[in-house]
Protein backbone atom coordinates (compact mmCIF):
# COMPACT_ATOMS: atom_id res chain seq x y z
CA UNK A 1 0.00 0.00 0.00
CA UNK A 2 1.12 3.53 -0.73
CA UNK A 3 0.25 4.48 2.83
CA UNK A 4 2.98 2.28 4.22
CA UNK A 5 5.47 3.34 1.57
CA UNK A 6 4.99 7.07 2.23
CA UNK A 7 4.93 6.81 6.03
CA UNK A 8 8.12 4.78 6.13
CA UNK A 9 10.07 7.51 4.34
CA UNK A 10 12.43 9.18 6.74
CA UNK A 11 12.51 12.42 4.78
CA UNK A 12 9.64 14.12 3.00
CA UNK A 13 10.27 13.24 -0.64
CA UNK A 14 8.55 16.17 -2.32
CA UNK A 15 9.81 15.22 -5.78
CA UNK A 16 8.09 11.86 -5.48
CA UNK A 17 4.92 13.54 -4.31
CA UNK A 18 5.06 15.91 -7.29
CA UNK A 19 5.06 12.91 -9.60
CA UNK A 20 1.63 12.03 -8.21
CA UNK A 21 0.22 15.27 -9.70
CA UNK A 22 0.10 15.18 -13.52
CA UNK A 23 -0.72 18.89 -13.89
CA UNK A 24 2.55 19.92 -12.26
CA UNK A 25 4.31 18.95 -15.50
CA UNK A 26 2.41 21.75 -17.28
CA UNK A 27 4.38 24.63 -18.75
CA UNK A 28 2.73 28.02 -18.31
CA UNK A 29 3.67 30.76 -20.78
CA UNK A 30 6.82 28.85 -21.69
CA UNK A 31 7.97 28.35 -18.10
CA UNK A 32 7.55 25.45 -15.68
CA UNK A 33 4.29 25.98 -13.77
CA UNK A 34 4.84 27.29 -10.25
CA UNK A 35 1.46 26.82 -8.64
CA UNK A 36 1.13 28.96 -5.52
CA UNK A 37 -2.65 29.43 -5.50
CA UNK A 38 -3.55 26.47 -3.31
CA UNK A 39 -5.81 28.47 -1.03
CA UNK A 40 -8.04 29.07 -4.07
CA UNK A 41 -8.01 25.44 -5.14
CA UNK A 42 -5.52 22.58 -5.03
CA UNK A 43 -4.34 20.32 -7.84
CA UNK A 44 -5.48 16.70 -7.97
CA UNK A 45 -3.29 13.62 -7.53
CA UNK A 46 -3.47 10.76 -10.03
CA UNK A 47 -5.23 8.69 -7.34
CA UNK A 48 -8.22 11.07 -7.38
CA UNK A 49 -8.32 11.44 -11.16
CA UNK A 50 -8.13 7.65 -11.61
CA UNK A 51 -10.84 7.09 -9.01
CA UNK A 52 -13.22 9.41 -10.90
CA UNK A 53 -12.45 7.63 -14.17
CA UNK A 54 -12.99 4.23 -12.56
CA UNK A 55 -16.30 5.33 -11.05
CA UNK A 56 -17.65 6.57 -14.38
CA UNK A 57 -16.13 3.64 -16.32
CA UNK A 58 -17.18 0.79 -14.03
CA UNK A 59 -19.52 1.85 -11.22
CA UNK A 60 -21.78 4.69 -12.34
CA UNK A 61 -25.32 4.37 -11.04
CA UNK A 62 -27.67 6.20 -8.72
CA UNK A 63 -27.30 5.50 -5.01
CA UNK A 64 -29.81 4.26 -2.41
CA UNK A 65 -32.35 3.41 -5.09
CA UNK A 66 -31.84 0.43 -7.32
CA UNK A 67 -31.77 -3.23 -6.47
CA UNK A 68 -29.44 -3.85 -9.38
CA UNK A 69 -25.74 -4.62 -9.31
CA UNK A 70 -24.34 -1.20 -10.27
CA UNK A 71 -26.54 0.60 -7.78
CA UNK A 72 -25.17 -1.63 -5.04
CA UNK A 73 -21.60 -0.94 -6.11
CA UNK A 74 -22.15 2.83 -6.31
CA UNK A 75 -23.99 2.91 -2.97
CA UNK A 76 -21.21 0.95 -1.27
CA UNK A 77 -18.58 3.35 -2.66
CA UNK A 78 -20.65 6.39 -1.68
CA UNK A 79 -21.29 5.17 1.87
CA UNK A 80 -17.69 3.99 2.11
CA UNK A 81 -16.67 7.58 1.39
CA UNK A 82 -18.80 8.69 4.34
CA UNK A 83 -16.86 6.34 6.59
CA UNK A 84 -13.60 7.76 5.21
CA UNK A 85 -14.71 11.31 6.05
CA UNK A 86 -15.92 10.20 9.49
CA UNK A 87 -12.49 8.71 10.25
CA UNK A 88 -10.66 11.70 8.78
CA UNK A 89 -12.49 14.09 11.12
CA UNK A 90 -12.74 11.53 13.94
CA UNK A 91 -16.52 11.94 14.15
CA UNK A 92 -18.45 9.50 16.35
CA UNK A 93 -20.71 8.20 13.63
CA UNK A 94 -21.47 8.32 9.90
CA UNK A 95 -24.78 9.94 10.86
CA UNK A 96 -22.80 13.06 11.65
CA UNK A 97 -21.39 13.43 8.12
CA UNK A 98 -23.57 15.23 5.56
CA UNK A 99 -22.27 15.56 2.02
CA UNK A 100 -22.63 19.03 0.51
CA UNK A 101 -21.46 21.02 -2.50
CA UNK A 102 -18.74 22.56 -0.38
CA UNK A 103 -18.02 24.70 2.67
CA UNK A 104 -20.43 27.42 1.56
CA UNK A 105 -23.36 25.01 1.39
CA UNK A 106 -22.40 23.51 4.75
CA UNK A 107 -22.46 26.93 6.42
CA UNK A 108 -25.72 27.86 4.70
CA UNK A 109 -27.27 24.58 5.80
CA UNK A 110 -26.56 25.44 9.44
CA UNK A 111 -27.68 29.05 8.98
CA UNK A 112 -31.02 28.05 7.45
CA UNK A 113 -31.82 24.90 9.35
CA UNK A 114 -30.35 25.44 12.81
CA UNK A 115 -30.34 29.23 12.59
CA UNK A 116 -33.96 29.87 11.69
CA UNK A 117 -35.15 27.53 14.40
CA UNK A 118 -32.86 28.69 17.17
CA UNK A 119 -31.95 32.33 16.55
CA UNK A 120 -34.72 34.74 17.50
CA UNK A 121 -35.22 38.49 17.68
CA UNK A 122 -32.69 40.08 20.02
CA UNK A 123 -30.30 37.13 19.87
CA UNK A 124 -26.72 37.54 18.77
CA UNK A 125 -24.45 35.74 16.30
CA UNK A 126 -20.69 36.22 16.64
CA UNK A 127 -18.19 36.01 13.77
CA UNK A 128 -14.67 37.42 13.38
CA UNK A 129 -13.29 40.23 11.23
CA UNK A 130 -11.06 37.71 9.46
CA UNK A 131 -13.82 35.64 7.84
CA UNK A 132 -14.29 34.72 4.19
CA UNK A 133 -17.47 36.15 2.67
CA UNK A 134 -19.01 32.68 2.86
CA UNK A 135 -18.79 32.85 6.65
CA UNK A 136 -20.16 36.41 6.77
CA UNK A 137 -23.04 36.68 4.32
CA UNK A 138 -25.12 33.64 5.47
CA UNK A 139 -25.05 35.05 9.01
CA UNK A 140 -25.99 38.54 7.84
CA UNK A 141 -28.92 37.01 5.97
CA UNK A 142 -29.95 35.01 9.04
CA UNK A 143 -29.70 38.03 11.35
CA UNK A 144 -31.71 40.19 8.91
CA UNK A 145 -34.41 37.54 8.68
CA UNK A 146 -34.62 36.87 12.41
CA UNK A 147 -33.94 40.45 13.56
CA UNK A 148 -30.88 39.24 15.41
CA UNK A 149 -27.58 41.12 15.75
CA UNK A 150 -24.27 40.19 14.16
CA UNK A 151 -21.25 40.87 16.37
CA UNK A 152 -17.71 41.02 14.98
CA UNK A 153 -14.60 39.94 16.89
CA UNK A 154 -11.83 42.43 16.01
CA UNK A 155 -8.38 41.36 14.81
CA UNK A 156 -5.06 42.87 15.89
CA UNK A 157 -2.27 44.22 13.66
CA UNK A 158 -0.84 40.73 13.24
CA UNK A 159 -4.16 39.47 11.92
CA UNK A 160 -5.04 37.46 15.02
CA UNK A 161 -8.50 37.49 16.57
CA UNK A 162 -8.62 39.46 19.80
CA UNK A 163 -9.60 36.77 22.28
CA UNK A 164 -10.19 39.25 25.12
CA UNK A 165 -12.59 41.23 22.95
CA UNK A 166 -14.25 37.94 21.99
CA UNK A 167 -14.76 37.09 25.66
CA UNK A 168 -16.53 40.43 26.13
CA UNK A 169 -18.79 39.86 23.12
CA UNK A 170 -20.11 36.57 24.50
CA UNK A 171 -23.25 36.81 26.62
CA UNK A 172 -26.45 34.93 27.32
CA UNK A 173 -27.80 36.49 24.11
CA UNK A 174 -25.10 34.75 22.02
CA UNK A 175 -26.75 31.84 20.19
CA UNK A 176 -24.02 30.96 17.72
CA UNK A 177 -20.34 31.60 17.02
CA UNK A 178 -18.93 31.05 13.50
CA UNK A 179 -15.19 31.28 12.91
CA UNK A 180 -12.69 29.99 10.38
CA UNK A 181 -10.16 27.37 11.39
CA UNK A 182 -7.53 29.12 9.26
CA UNK A 183 -7.82 32.34 7.26
CA UNK A 184 -7.68 32.03 3.48
CA UNK A 185 -6.55 35.64 3.15
CA UNK A 186 -3.84 35.85 5.81
CA UNK A 187 -3.14 32.27 6.88
CA UNK A 188 -3.90 32.96 10.56
CA UNK A 189 -4.79 29.79 12.46
CA UNK A 190 -7.42 30.72 14.99
CA UNK A 191 -7.28 29.34 18.55
CA UNK A 192 -10.53 27.51 17.91
CA UNK A 193 -10.31 24.97 20.73
CA UNK A 194 -10.23 27.78 23.26
CA UNK A 195 -12.85 29.79 21.36
CA UNK A 196 -15.18 26.79 21.22
CA UNK A 197 -14.88 26.21 24.98
CA UNK A 198 -15.59 29.89 25.65
CA UNK A 199 -18.66 29.83 23.40
CA UNK A 200 -19.97 26.68 25.08
CA UNK A 201 -19.51 28.29 28.50
CA UNK A 202 -21.82 31.05 27.24
CA UNK A 203 -24.32 28.49 25.95
CA UNK A 204 -23.67 29.10 22.23
CA UNK A 205 -23.12 26.55 19.48
CA UNK A 206 -20.04 26.82 17.27
CA UNK A 207 -19.65 26.47 13.51
CA UNK A 208 -16.11 26.10 12.19
CA UNK A 209 -15.38 27.08 8.58
CA UNK A 210 -12.76 24.43 7.92
CA UNK A 211 -12.10 25.16 4.25
CA UNK A 212 -8.50 26.13 5.03
CA UNK A 213 -8.16 23.87 8.07
CA UNK A 214 -8.58 20.45 6.52
CA UNK A 215 -5.76 20.79 3.93
CA UNK A 216 -3.19 21.90 6.50
CA UNK A 217 -4.04 20.53 9.95
CA UNK A 218 -5.02 17.20 11.48
CA UNK A 219 -8.66 17.55 12.57
CA UNK A 220 -10.36 15.83 15.50
CA UNK A 221 -13.88 17.15 15.90
CA UNK A 222 -14.40 15.28 19.18
CA UNK A 223 -11.28 16.76 20.70
CA UNK A 224 -12.18 20.24 19.37
CA UNK A 225 -15.76 19.74 20.61
CA UNK A 226 -17.11 21.97 17.81
CA UNK A 227 -20.80 21.60 17.00
CA UNK A 228 -20.41 21.93 13.23
CA UNK A 229 -17.36 21.73 10.96
CA UNK A 230 -17.68 22.44 7.23
CA UNK A 231 -15.06 21.87 4.54
CA UNK A 232 -14.61 21.58 0.77
CA UNK A 233 -13.13 18.74 -1.26
CA UNK A 234 -11.30 20.88 -3.79
CA UNK A 235 -9.16 22.63 -1.18
CA UNK A 236 -7.82 19.26 -0.02
CA UNK A 237 -6.76 17.81 -3.40
CA UNK A 238 -10.25 16.48 -4.19
CA UNK A 239 -12.83 17.42 -6.84
CA UNK A 240 -14.74 20.72 -6.99
CA UNK A 241 -18.43 20.83 -6.15
CA UNK A 242 -18.27 18.51 -3.18
CA UNK A 243 -17.68 18.89 0.53
CA UNK A 244 -18.89 17.68 3.87
CA UNK A 245 -20.53 19.09 6.96
CA UNK A 246 -19.90 17.49 10.32
CA UNK A 247 -22.61 18.11 12.92
CA UNK A 248 -23.14 16.65 16.37
CA UNK A 249 -25.81 14.00 16.07
CA UNK A 250 -28.21 15.41 18.66
CA UNK A 251 -28.10 18.82 16.96
CA UNK A 252 -28.63 17.44 13.46
CA UNK A 253 -31.42 15.23 14.78
CA UNK A 254 -33.34 18.22 16.12
CA UNK A 255 -32.89 20.30 12.98
CA UNK A 256 -35.48 20.56 10.18
CA UNK A 257 -34.37 19.56 6.67
CA UNK A 258 -32.53 22.18 4.60
CA UNK A 259 -33.90 21.21 1.20
CA UNK A 260 -36.79 18.99 0.25
CA UNK A 261 -36.72 16.33 -2.43
CA UNK A 262 -35.90 12.74 -3.12
CA UNK A 263 -33.70 10.65 -0.83
CA UNK A 264 -34.43 12.83 2.21
CA UNK A 265 -37.84 11.25 2.85
CA UNK A 266 -39.16 7.97 4.24
CA UNK A 267 -42.63 8.39 2.85
CA UNK A 268 -44.54 11.08 1.02
CA UNK A 269 -48.22 11.67 0.74
CA UNK A 270 -50.01 14.94 0.08
CA UNK A 271 -51.17 14.91 3.70
CA UNK A 272 -47.87 14.13 5.38
CA UNK A 273 -44.24 13.50 4.58
CA UNK A 274 -41.95 11.63 6.95
CA UNK A 275 -38.31 12.60 6.74
CA UNK A 276 -35.50 10.14 6.39
CA UNK A 277 -33.00 9.42 9.16
CA UNK A 278 -29.61 11.10 9.53
CA UNK A 279 -27.67 11.96 7.50
CA UNK A 280 -30.02 11.44 4.53
CA UNK A 281 -32.48 13.99 5.88
CA UNK A 282 -30.00 16.62 4.67
CA UNK A 283 -29.13 15.08 1.31
CA UNK A 284 -32.08 15.83 -0.94
CA UNK A 285 -31.76 14.85 -4.57
CA UNK A 286 -29.14 12.79 -6.35
CA UNK A 287 -25.84 13.80 -4.76
CA UNK A 288 -22.49 14.43 -6.43
CA UNK A 289 -21.69 10.72 -6.24
CA UNK A 290 -18.47 10.81 -8.25
CA UNK A 291 -17.37 13.88 -6.32
CA UNK A 292 -17.99 12.22 -2.97
CA UNK A 293 -16.03 9.14 -4.02
CA UNK A 294 -13.24 11.38 -5.38
CA UNK A 295 -13.20 13.30 -2.10
CA UNK A 296 -12.64 10.06 -0.19
CA UNK A 297 -9.77 9.20 -2.56
CA UNK A 298 -8.25 12.63 -1.84
CA UNK A 299 -8.53 12.15 1.93
CA UNK A 300 -6.97 8.70 1.58
CA UNK A 301 -4.15 10.24 -0.41
CA UNK A 302 -3.56 13.00 2.14
CA UNK A 303 -3.74 10.40 4.90
CA UNK A 304 -1.15 8.25 3.15
CA UNK A 305 1.29 11.17 3.01
CA UNK A 306 0.40 12.06 6.60
CA UNK A 307 -1.09 15.37 7.74
CA UNK A 308 1.61 15.87 10.37
CA UNK A 309 4.27 15.49 7.70
CA UNK A 310 2.39 17.77 5.30
CA UNK A 311 2.04 20.39 8.04
CA UNK A 312 5.77 20.20 8.82
CA UNK A 313 6.70 20.51 5.13
CA UNK A 314 4.38 23.47 4.61
CA UNK A 315 5.64 25.20 7.75
CA UNK A 316 9.17 24.89 6.42
CA UNK A 317 8.04 26.49 3.14
CA UNK A 318 6.16 29.21 4.99
CA UNK A 319 9.17 30.24 7.06
CA UNK A 320 11.60 29.94 4.17
CA UNK A 321 9.42 31.99 1.79
CA UNK A 322 8.61 34.58 4.48
CA UNK A 323 12.30 35.14 5.24
CA UNK A 324 13.18 35.42 1.57
CA UNK A 325 10.28 37.81 0.84
CA UNK A 326 11.46 40.11 3.61
CA UNK A 327 14.76 40.47 1.74
CA UNK A 328 12.88 42.47 -0.90
CA UNK A 329 12.73 46.23 -0.79
CA UNK A 330 9.31 47.69 -0.05
CA UNK A 331 7.56 44.43 0.80
CA UNK A 332 4.96 44.31 3.55
CA UNK A 333 3.49 41.03 4.70
CA UNK A 334 -0.15 41.37 5.78
CA UNK A 335 -0.85 38.80 8.50
CA UNK A 336 2.01 37.97 10.81
CA UNK A 337 0.21 35.75 13.30
CA UNK A 338 2.28 33.44 15.49
CA UNK A 339 0.30 30.47 14.18
CA UNK A 340 -0.17 30.48 10.44
CA UNK A 341 -0.99 28.08 7.66
CA UNK A 342 1.29 28.32 4.61
CA UNK A 343 -0.39 31.43 3.19
CA UNK A 344 1.49 34.68 2.63
CA UNK A 345 -0.42 37.84 1.79
CA UNK A 346 1.76 40.73 0.76
CA UNK A 347 1.85 44.18 -0.79
CA UNK A 348 4.77 45.74 -2.62
CA UNK A 349 5.24 49.48 -2.20
CA UNK A 350 4.26 51.41 -5.32
CA UNK A 351 2.97 48.39 -7.23
CA UNK A 352 -0.66 47.33 -7.36
CA UNK A 353 -1.21 43.59 -6.69
CA UNK A 354 -2.92 43.21 -10.06
CA UNK A 355 0.27 44.28 -11.84
CA UNK A 356 2.27 41.87 -9.67
CA UNK A 357 -0.09 39.06 -10.72
CA UNK A 358 0.34 39.79 -14.43
CA UNK A 359 4.13 39.94 -14.26
CA UNK A 360 4.42 36.75 -12.17
CA UNK A 361 2.06 35.02 -14.58
CA UNK A 362 4.46 35.76 -17.43
CA UNK A 363 7.03 33.76 -15.45
CA UNK A 364 4.63 30.83 -15.07
CA UNK A 365 3.93 31.64 -11.42
CA UNK A 366 0.31 31.42 -10.30
CA UNK A 367 -0.62 33.58 -7.32
CA UNK A 368 -3.90 35.14 -6.35
CA UNK A 369 -4.30 38.90 -6.37
CA UNK A 370 -7.37 40.69 -5.12
CA UNK A 371 -9.43 40.90 -1.96
CA UNK A 372 -9.63 37.10 -1.44
CA UNK A 373 -13.36 37.24 -0.71
CA UNK A 374 -12.53 39.04 2.51
CA UNK A 375 -13.28 42.70 1.81
CA UNK A 376 -13.89 43.69 5.46
CA UNK A 377 -10.44 42.28 6.28
CA UNK A 378 -8.80 44.27 3.46
CA UNK A 379 -10.46 47.40 4.87
CA UNK A 380 -9.12 46.53 8.32
CA UNK A 381 -5.57 46.60 6.94
CA UNK A 382 -6.31 49.58 4.72
CA UNK A 383 -5.28 47.88 1.47
CA UNK A 384 -7.53 47.50 -1.60
CA UNK A 385 -6.05 44.11 -2.38
CA UNK A 386 -3.00 41.95 -1.75
CA UNK A 387 -0.91 39.41 -3.59
CA UNK A 388 -1.17 35.97 -2.03
CA UNK A 389 1.11 32.98 -2.31
CA UNK A 390 -0.39 29.85 -0.76
CA UNK A 391 1.55 26.61 -0.55
CA UNK A 392 0.47 22.99 -0.74
CA UNK A 393 2.00 19.61 -0.05
CA UNK A 394 3.76 19.51 -3.46
CA UNK A 395 5.45 22.91 -3.37
CA UNK A 396 9.21 23.30 -3.00
CA UNK A 397 11.76 25.80 -1.73
CA UNK A 398 12.84 26.22 -5.37
CA UNK A 399 9.32 27.44 -6.17
CA UNK A 400 9.58 29.95 -3.34
CA UNK A 401 12.86 31.08 -4.94
CA UNK A 402 11.06 31.44 -8.29
CA UNK A 403 8.50 33.67 -6.59
CA UNK A 404 11.25 35.89 -5.20
CA UNK A 405 12.95 36.08 -8.63
CA UNK A 406 9.58 36.98 -10.18
CA UNK A 407 8.99 39.72 -7.62
CA UNK A 408 12.46 41.11 -8.35
CA UNK A 409 11.34 41.42 -11.98
CA UNK A 410 8.24 43.28 -10.80
CA UNK A 411 10.45 45.71 -8.91
CA UNK A 412 12.71 46.06 -11.95
CA UNK A 413 9.76 47.00 -14.18
CA UNK A 414 8.29 49.48 -11.75
CA UNK A 415 11.36 51.24 -10.32
CA UNK B 1 10.10 40.10 -20.79
CA UNK B 2 9.26 41.47 -24.25
CA UNK B 3 5.48 41.14 -23.82
CA UNK B 4 5.80 42.77 -20.42
CA UNK B 5 7.73 45.72 -21.80
CA UNK B 6 5.02 46.01 -24.44
CA UNK B 7 2.40 46.13 -21.70
CA UNK B 8 4.24 48.33 -19.26
CA UNK B 9 5.54 50.93 -21.71
CA UNK B 10 7.38 53.96 -20.37
CA UNK B 11 4.36 56.21 -20.92
CA UNK B 12 2.26 53.91 -18.75
CA UNK B 13 4.84 53.63 -16.00
CA UNK B 14 5.28 57.41 -16.02
CA UNK B 15 1.56 58.19 -15.88
CA UNK B 16 1.11 55.57 -13.13
CA UNK B 17 3.80 57.17 -11.01
CA UNK B 18 2.83 60.77 -11.77
CA UNK B 19 -0.82 60.76 -12.83
CA UNK B 20 -1.96 63.93 -14.59
CA UNK B 21 -5.15 65.72 -13.56
CA UNK B 22 -5.24 63.62 -10.39
CA UNK B 23 -7.50 65.87 -8.33
CA UNK B 24 -11.09 66.71 -7.57
CA UNK B 25 -12.79 69.24 -9.79
CA UNK B 26 -14.94 71.66 -7.79
CA UNK B 27 -16.46 73.12 -10.97
CA UNK B 28 -17.40 69.68 -12.35
CA UNK B 29 -20.70 69.45 -14.20
CA UNK B 30 -20.73 65.65 -13.81
CA UNK B 31 -19.04 63.25 -11.40
CA UNK B 32 -19.18 59.46 -11.87
CA UNK B 33 -17.64 56.58 -9.95
CA UNK B 34 -16.14 53.65 -11.84
CA UNK B 35 -15.57 50.36 -10.07
CA UNK B 36 -14.12 47.01 -11.04
CA UNK B 37 -15.34 44.68 -8.26
CA UNK B 38 -13.09 41.87 -9.48
CA UNK B 39 -9.81 43.60 -8.73
CA UNK B 40 -10.98 46.53 -6.62
CA UNK B 41 -10.00 49.32 -9.05
CA UNK B 42 -12.03 52.34 -8.02
CA UNK B 43 -11.99 55.81 -9.57
CA UNK B 44 -14.08 58.95 -9.63
CA UNK B 45 -14.05 60.87 -12.89
CA UNK B 46 -14.89 64.59 -12.80
CA UNK B 47 -16.10 66.25 -15.97
CA UNK B 48 -16.65 69.90 -16.78
CA UNK B 49 -18.41 70.62 -20.05
CA UNK B 50 -19.49 73.81 -21.75
CA UNK B 51 -22.04 73.21 -24.43
CA UNK B 52 -20.58 70.39 -26.47
CA UNK B 53 -16.99 70.94 -25.42
CA UNK B 54 -15.06 69.20 -22.67
CA UNK B 55 -13.46 72.02 -20.72
CA UNK B 56 -11.78 69.90 -18.04
CA UNK B 57 -11.45 66.32 -16.84
CA UNK B 58 -9.87 65.08 -13.61
CA UNK B 59 -9.93 61.92 -11.57
CA UNK B 60 -9.21 60.47 -8.13
CA UNK B 61 -9.07 56.92 -6.83
CA UNK B 62 -6.82 53.89 -6.86
CA UNK B 63 -6.10 50.81 -8.89
CA UNK B 64 -3.46 49.03 -10.90
CA UNK B 65 -0.88 50.73 -13.13
CA UNK B 66 -2.86 50.08 -16.31
CA UNK B 67 -6.09 51.55 -14.99
CA UNK B 68 -4.44 54.57 -13.39
CA UNK B 69 -2.25 55.39 -16.39
CA UNK B 70 -5.25 54.98 -18.68
CA UNK B 71 -7.29 57.44 -16.60
CA UNK B 72 -4.38 59.86 -16.62
CA UNK B 73 -3.71 59.72 -20.37
CA UNK B 74 -7.44 59.89 -21.05
CA UNK B 75 -7.85 63.01 -18.96
CA UNK B 76 -5.14 64.90 -20.80
CA UNK B 77 -6.22 63.61 -24.22
CA UNK B 78 -9.91 64.53 -24.17
CA UNK B 79 -9.51 67.99 -22.68
CA UNK B 80 -10.70 70.57 -25.22
CA UNK B 81 -12.34 67.96 -27.45
CA UNK B 82 -16.04 67.82 -28.26
CA UNK B 83 -18.19 65.10 -26.71
CA UNK B 84 -18.44 63.45 -30.11
CA UNK B 85 -14.68 63.45 -30.60
CA UNK B 86 -14.13 61.96 -27.16
CA UNK B 87 -16.69 59.28 -27.89
CA UNK B 88 -15.00 58.39 -31.17
CA UNK B 89 -11.63 58.30 -29.45
CA UNK B 90 -12.96 55.77 -26.94
CA UNK B 91 -14.19 53.55 -29.77
CA UNK B 92 -10.74 53.65 -31.37
CA UNK B 93 -9.05 53.04 -28.02
CA UNK B 94 -11.31 50.06 -27.37
CA UNK B 95 -10.37 48.56 -30.73
CA UNK B 96 -6.71 49.07 -29.88
CA UNK B 97 -6.78 47.33 -26.49
CA UNK B 98 -8.98 44.44 -27.61
CA UNK B 99 -6.73 43.75 -30.60
CA UNK B 100 -9.43 44.62 -33.13
CA UNK B 101 -7.42 47.62 -34.24
CA UNK B 102 -6.33 46.56 -37.70
CA UNK B 103 -5.19 49.75 -39.39
CA UNK B 104 -5.72 52.33 -36.70
CA UNK B 105 -4.78 55.97 -37.15
CA UNK B 106 -1.89 56.26 -34.69
CA UNK B 107 -1.81 60.02 -35.21
CA UNK B 108 -5.31 60.24 -33.81
CA UNK B 109 -4.35 57.97 -30.91
CA UNK B 110 -1.29 59.93 -29.83
CA UNK B 111 -0.14 58.80 -26.40
CA UNK B 112 -3.04 56.37 -26.23
CA UNK B 113 -0.98 54.15 -28.56
CA UNK B 114 1.09 53.21 -25.50
CA UNK B 115 -1.75 50.87 -24.52
CA UNK B 116 -1.37 48.64 -27.60
CA UNK B 117 0.31 45.92 -25.49
CA UNK B 118 -2.89 45.42 -23.48
CA UNK B 119 -4.36 43.39 -26.34
CA UNK B 120 -1.96 40.55 -25.47
CA UNK B 121 -3.40 40.47 -21.93
CA UNK B 122 -7.16 39.89 -22.18
CA UNK B 123 -7.56 39.97 -18.40
CA UNK B 124 -6.32 43.56 -18.38
CA UNK B 125 -8.67 45.07 -20.98
CA UNK B 126 -11.12 46.03 -18.23
CA UNK B 127 -8.35 47.87 -16.41
CA UNK B 128 -7.52 49.93 -19.48
CA UNK B 129 -11.12 50.84 -20.27
CA UNK B 130 -12.53 51.48 -16.77
CA UNK B 131 -11.91 55.25 -16.78
CA UNK B 132 -13.22 55.52 -20.35
CA UNK B 133 -16.47 53.74 -19.51
CA UNK B 134 -16.81 56.06 -16.55
CA UNK B 135 -16.20 59.12 -18.72
CA UNK B 136 -18.74 57.96 -21.29
CA UNK B 137 -21.37 57.61 -18.58
CA UNK B 138 -20.52 61.11 -17.37
CA UNK B 139 -20.79 62.47 -20.92
CA UNK B 140 -24.16 60.83 -21.40
CA UNK B 141 -25.32 62.13 -18.04
CA UNK B 142 -26.51 58.65 -17.07
CA UNK B 143 -26.16 57.53 -13.47
CA UNK B 144 -23.36 58.22 -11.05
CA UNK B 145 -21.86 54.73 -10.81
CA UNK B 146 -20.32 52.38 -13.36
CA UNK B 147 -19.28 48.81 -12.72
CA UNK B 148 -17.35 46.64 -15.13
CA UNK B 149 -19.24 43.53 -14.00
Amino acid sequence: MTAVAHESDVTYDVQRIREDFPILRTRARGNPLVYLDNAATTQKPRAVIDRLVRYYSEENSNVHRGVHYLSEVATAAYEGARTTVKRFLNARSEKEIVFTRGTTEGINLVAYSWGRKNVQEGDEVVISAIEHHSNIVPWQMLCDQQRATLKIIPVNEAGEVDVDAYAKLLSDRTRLVAVGHASNALGTINPIRRMIAMAHAAGAVVVIDGAQGVPHLPIDVQELDCDFYAFSGHKVYGPTGVGALYGKEQLLEAMPPFMGGGDMILSVSFEKTTYNALPYKFEAGTPNIAGVIGLAAALDYVGSVGLDRIAAHEQDLLHYATDRLLELDGIRIIGTAAHKAAVISFVLEGVHPHDIGTILDQEGIAVRTGHHCAQPLMMRFNVPATGRASFGLYNTREEADALIAGLKKVIEVFR
Amino acid sequence: MSDLRELYQQVILDHNKNPRNYKELPAATAKVEGYNPLCGDHYTVYLQTEGDTIRDVAFTGSGCAISKASASVMSSTVKGKTKEEADRLFDTFQKLVTGHGGELDTAELGRLAAFSGVSEFPARVKCATLAWHTLRTALQGGGDKVSTE
